[in-house]
């Protein structure tokens, strides 16, 4: 999240799009009802489905999966055309004034620069003109046909109300009551928030989804500032604690880059990832970049890591160049028998993979699997699977128990970004120990092999410093943090501060790229302060601002700054734009309020002062960005599979810049008369993700008890279905059987002049327990992900429905 | 607490229907999940149960503007003032404690299933393996401890509240009048007008007779009220007082028949 979930009570109106709020966050969604209660907001719930979010929202709009690029181009189209744009701030705090490279062209679904061979883009053209100093050009009048402000104009022409209402199938009425409200949030004492989830992120066009919210909240003024922001909302499984952690293949800890192959030293390596920016009043604060990453390799290193051996960066373990290495990957590579081990650690990849039948046939190619799990599951028992003969399975499979979150000390991170130290509560049964202890000792064997035995390349294993154990020699959680954060190695003097060696390091300011300090992960420093106290065990509830920042409550990250880019929330002289909502002011002196984004005066002034967006190279927030994989602006392309054969937009059915998976197993079929309605994937209350946890209790596994269909009543008629009554459904890759479950929350839609049935299941269950509750969902789903990240397209694809 | 009349405050408008309630109260009376079906509705176990001593109602509704509505209704013991079950409860198992609220004592209870035909919302629940009778006693081992009910402790959105009952009286009317400001013309506190009053509120963001399973004039049955505060003192002053109650027994309710309720499903 930008913001954080107590934030979201000081909203004046909320849109939950790609979020079913209400059963996934059950406990935040009191904040949301507060932004109502108190405020009068408008919550509005555009998703496929009724759900219980929308019943409590003051009205749902339901649209076709897969569609939400052209529902939001829509709105983006409306606050230009409407002048609903918050002039000033789209003027200073975002590049909407920069010139585009007259290069750079948009035509029929692609940009300049593709490769449909590669099906990659070279974004060579997607760059701004400069001018002698080096500094993007900008016309301040944003009149310049080749500004990024015409060239959004100009593309989100296309999508009008009749076209977007076509594709989407939601009525022009929905369209403009949902774009009425929301754009009337452009105002400074406004504020409109977004709230989204895996609703947005499970597509192939996942990450722009997001991009274009980004847009329209640079576009109203809602970035930086109290009740905006574009706020993920993670939670059950973490997500956010393991991304800052670095659990995806492409990132360190601390979202750093993982080093491809051709970067082959460090010097290479940290010159293409410190951005540069001759605009003196740009912070651009990755310019930091090398001594955050030197700091990290410290962590690893320690005193092995030297300025001689580019302190063991040629240890780290790199990609090779344009590869890929996501879930579907690995499972790709497994399935062509190219894996022999994997550690299966808190998962189920069985059940909650896409494409399961492919995942689990791929499992049978391993020669060994370890996992760690607080209970069995589909995946640990592969091999005794529906239609598996356990004789032919030659898979060595070890289940280590672990031990469940309260049986464990250490810290959680929530979506807004606080992380809170939290202690043990129950010992846990029998052999079961924690992962952190699991891997601890895993590693410390590998190690002692390696330097008994040697190896194929020892120095990693061997020059990793492992010493995170207590002196009862058990895992110390305390000890991990604290590496975390970082210390100094030796006794350093900044600015007018001395810290003597093993000291923490009080904030990532505090780094340098010299070897002088270790930090396991930047944007944890300052967990703990320069004396060692844990800042995330603070439980302080003053709220000075009285807006719910509670600023002495756990830690926050980035240096406990409760909502980031904040200087936005002010004029260029430093003063807010909501006096009610007074998040940040500058006294001519100082800034007060919240952490701000950098002690810098406010940008009026022209010698000191920067730019609010200190993140990105040139200060500023970016309607065009160059950094996506398939594109400056987002556009509308079709999932994978959809009922239509072709993209009401554009020559471009489905988004260029996706890679294609095409083993024997990954079937597609689009528009396909025997895959006729649309389906989608989600979860439920009562189940937590796979339901590998939840379905072994008896009171959840009461509520929601086996797999069901949520299906139309109009396409119930259609079919001869009985609410109640056992179904198949089915895509190319494989069936399941399930309850149907007859509701008006589904409607039909009308897209491109024909009716279009959606249907949806929960990804809850799976063949192990209970036995008769049903398989998992993604039986059906494809092997398809984000042309950005890879997160799988749970979110649409085509099924048919029959009565068994 | 003890000598004040208490309430618990069921704001269906503020309901996800996440169920919290429902399980917060398996866990702390020790009632088991049982084994259920999906019959084509999030709603389950399909109605109160023995174990089940509170459950969220899930109704989808299209109001007279075709506008889809998804009800949700937290059901239970409403803990009547003049409640039917301790009037006809013949062992003193059903008691009003000192909370205004009734209680249950299952050691008492003798399985005659007098209060399941008594209760005009239909709470209490016969389990035939233990020929006992079950229903929400609003937490009395916790009420007394001065804690809330499990159910208003787990509630996340502030659905579920409580509190003596002048007090949630005005915050009910007070969010009754919010309510129809805010587009909800026929929002109204139900539970205040009859039986002398419940001990469990609504706010109903609907008119009642929309709700599925919820009376719109509860009331202790007549027959009821002949028999224990009329007839009965009459019946033992007369000779012979055992044989007419018996036979007003035959009267009001029949012949025992099978239990229909009581059997549980297999684990």
């Amino acid at each position: 999240m930008t913001n954080h979930y107590i934030d979201l009570k000081n909203s004046d109106c909320i849109l939950i799009m790609g979020s079913n709020a209400a059963e996934h966050h059950p406990i935040a969604f009191k904040w949301i009802l507060r932004a109502k209660e108190q405020n009068g907001a408008t919550l509005i719930h555009v998703d496929p489905r009724f759900t219980r979010t929308s019943a409590r929202c003051d009205f749902h709009v339901p649209l076709r999966s897969g569609t939400d690029i052209a529902f939001l181009g829509g709105m983006i189209r409306y606050i230009i055309e409407n002048e609903k744009y918050f002039r000033d701030y789209v003027v200073h705090y975002t590049n909407a004034s920069f010139i585009v490279s007259p290069d750079f062209h948009f035509k029929d679904g692609l940009f300049s620069g593709y490769d449909a061979e590669k099906r990659k883009y070279n974004k060579d053209t997607w760059v701004f003109e400069k001018d002698s100093r080096g500094i993007p050009k900008r016309d301040m009048t944003l009149n310049h046909p080749r500004c990024v402000f015409q060239l959004l104009k100009d593309h989100y022409s296309r999508y009008t109300l009749d076209k977007v209402s076509s594709i989407t199938g939601v009525t022009k009425e929905n369209l403009l009551r949902v774009y009425k409200a929301y754009s009337a949030t452009g105002v400074p004492d406004k504020a409109g928030t977004e709230c989204y989830a895996l609703g947005w992120t499970h597509h192939t066009t996942g990450s722009q989804n997001i991009r274009t919210m980004s847009i329209i909240q640079l576009l109203l003024g809602n970035m930086g500032i109290c009740g905006g922001g574009v706020n993920a909302l993670r939670g059950e499984p973490n997500v956010q604690g393991s991304t800052d952690h670095a659990i995806l293949y492409n990132i360190l800890p601390g979202y750093l880059k993982m080093p491809a192959a051709s970067l082959d030293t460090l010097e290479k390596y940290l010159g293409k990832n410190t951005p540069k920016s001759n605009d003196p009043q740009s912070a651009n604060y990755y310019q930091n970049y090398p001594n955050f990453f030197v700091s990290f390799l410290k962590a690893l290193f320690d005193d092995k890591g030297t300025a001689e051996n580019g302190f063991g960066y040629s240890w780290l373990p790199k990609l090779d160049d344009g590869a890929a290495y996501s879930l579907m990957h690995l499972f790709d590579k497994m399935y062509d028998g190219k894996v022999k081990g994997l550690f299966v650690v808190g998962t189920d990849p069985a059940v909650s993979s896409p494409n399961a039948n492919k995942v689990r046939k791929a499992l049978e190619n391993l020669e060994w699997m370890v996992c760690e799990n607080i209970f069995d599951n589909e995946t640990h028992c592969f091999w005794k699977g529906p239609g598996v003969d356990p004789g032919k399975i030659k898979t060595e499979v070890f289940l280590l128990p672990a031990s469940a979150s309260m049986e464990k000390e250490g810290s959680q991170s929530n979506s807004g970004r606080w992380v809170q130290w939290k202690y043990k509560a129950a010992e846990a049964p029998g052999d079961a120990a924690a992962v952190g202890e699991l891997t601890i000792r895993i590693m410390a064997a590998i190690k002692e092999l390696y330097a008994r035995e040697g190896g194929a390349y020892p120095d990693p294993v061997l020059n990793l410093k492992w010493d995170y154990i207590d002196k009862n020699g058990k895992y110390d959680a305390l000890k991990v943090a604290k590496q975390i954060n970082g210390h100094f190695l030796r006794d350093t003097t900044i600015g007018d501060k001395t810290f003597k060696r093993d000291q923490m390091v009080p904030s990532f300011g505090m780094l340098q790229s010299d070897g002088s300090t270790s930090g396991g992960n930047w944007l944890m420093s300052g967990s703990f302060t320069a004396d060692g106290f844990n800042n995330m065990e603070k439980r302080g509830k003053d709220d000075p601002t009285g807006l719910g920042l509670f600023p002495n409550w756990s830690f926050c990250w980035p240096v406990n700054r409760r909502i980031i880019y904040n200087r936005a929330s002010c004029d260029l002289n430093g003063k807010p734009f909501n006096p009610k909502r007074k998040l940040l002011e500058w006294t001519g002196e100082k800034w007060v309020g919240d952490v701000p984004d950098g002690p810098w005066p406010p940008q009026a002034d022209k010698e000191k002062g920067k730019y609010p967006f200190i993140m990105k190279p040139d200060g500023l927030g970016a309607i065009f960005g160059p950094g996506m994989a398939e594109g400056p602006f987002p556009e509308h392309y079709e999932p994978l599979e959809s009922p239509l054969t072709v993209n009401p937009m554009s020559g471009q059915r489905i988004n260029p810049a996706i890679e294609f998976f095409n083993g024997e197993m990954d079937k597609v079929a689009s528009a396909d008369e025997k895959f006729p309605y649309v389906c989608t994937s989600y979860s439920c209350t009562e189940h937590w993700c796979s339901g590998a946890l939840t379905r072994w209790q008896a009171w959840l596994l009461e509520m929601q008890p086996e797999l069901y269909v949520e299906i139309g009543e109009k396409l119930a008629i259609e079919k001869g279905i009985r609410n109640g009554q056992r179904v198949k459904v089915s895509s190319a890759r494989g069936e399941v059987s399930c309850i149907a479950m007859v509701t008006k929350r589904f409607k039909p839609f009308q897209v491109e002049g024909k009716t279009v049935h959606q249907v949806g299941l929960p990804f809850n269950y799976g063949w192990l327990f209970p036995k008769d509750g049903g398989d998992s969902t993604n039986l059906l789903t494809p092997t398809i992900g984000d042309a950005n990240t890879f997160c799988p397209e749970y979110k649409a694809f085509m099924v048919n429905v029959t009565r068994i | 607490m003890k000598g004040t009349d208490f309430v618990k405050l069921i704001d269906t408008t503020r309901c996800t229907a996440c169920r919290g309630c429902q399980v917060a109260c398996k866990q702390w009376n020790e009632m088991p999940g049982l084994r259920t079906r999906n019959r084509g509705s999030y709603q389950n176990p399909p109605d109160l149960e023995w174990n089940t001593w509170t459950l969220v109602r899930f109704q989808e509704h299209e109001n007279g503007d075709g506008v889809l509505q998804w009800l949700f209704r937290k059901d239970g013991c409403m803990h009547c003032t003049d409640a039917g079950c301790v009037k006809v409860c013949p062992s003193g198992a059903l008691f009003y404690t000192e909370f205004g609220t009734v209680g249950i004592d299952r050691t008492k209870c003798i399985g005659c299933k007098e209060c399941l035909f008594a209760c005009p919302f239909e709470v209490p629940k016969y389990d035939r393996a233990t020929d006992k009778v079950f229903k929400c006693d609003l937490c009395y081992t916790r009420l007394r401890e001065g804690l809330l009910p499990a159910c208003v402790k787990s509630c996340p959105t502030g659905a579920l509240t409580f509190g003596a009952v002048d007090t949630m009286l005005k915050t009910a009317y007070a969010r009754v009048e919010d309510l129809k400001q805010d587009g909800h013309p026929d929002a109204n506190v139900y539970g205040d007008k009859f039986v002398g009053g419940t001990h469990v509120l609504y706010v109903l963001g609907e008119k009642p007779e929309i709700y599925d399973s919820l009376p719109q004039k509860p009331a202790v049955p007549l027959t009821v009220i002949a028999w224990k505060d009329f007839l009965k003192p009459l019946s033992l002053l007369a000779a012979g007082g055992v044989i007419l109650g018996s036979f007003l027994h035959y009267i009001i309710h029949g012949p025992k028949s099978p239990d229909e309720n009581g059997d549980r499903d297999a684990t």
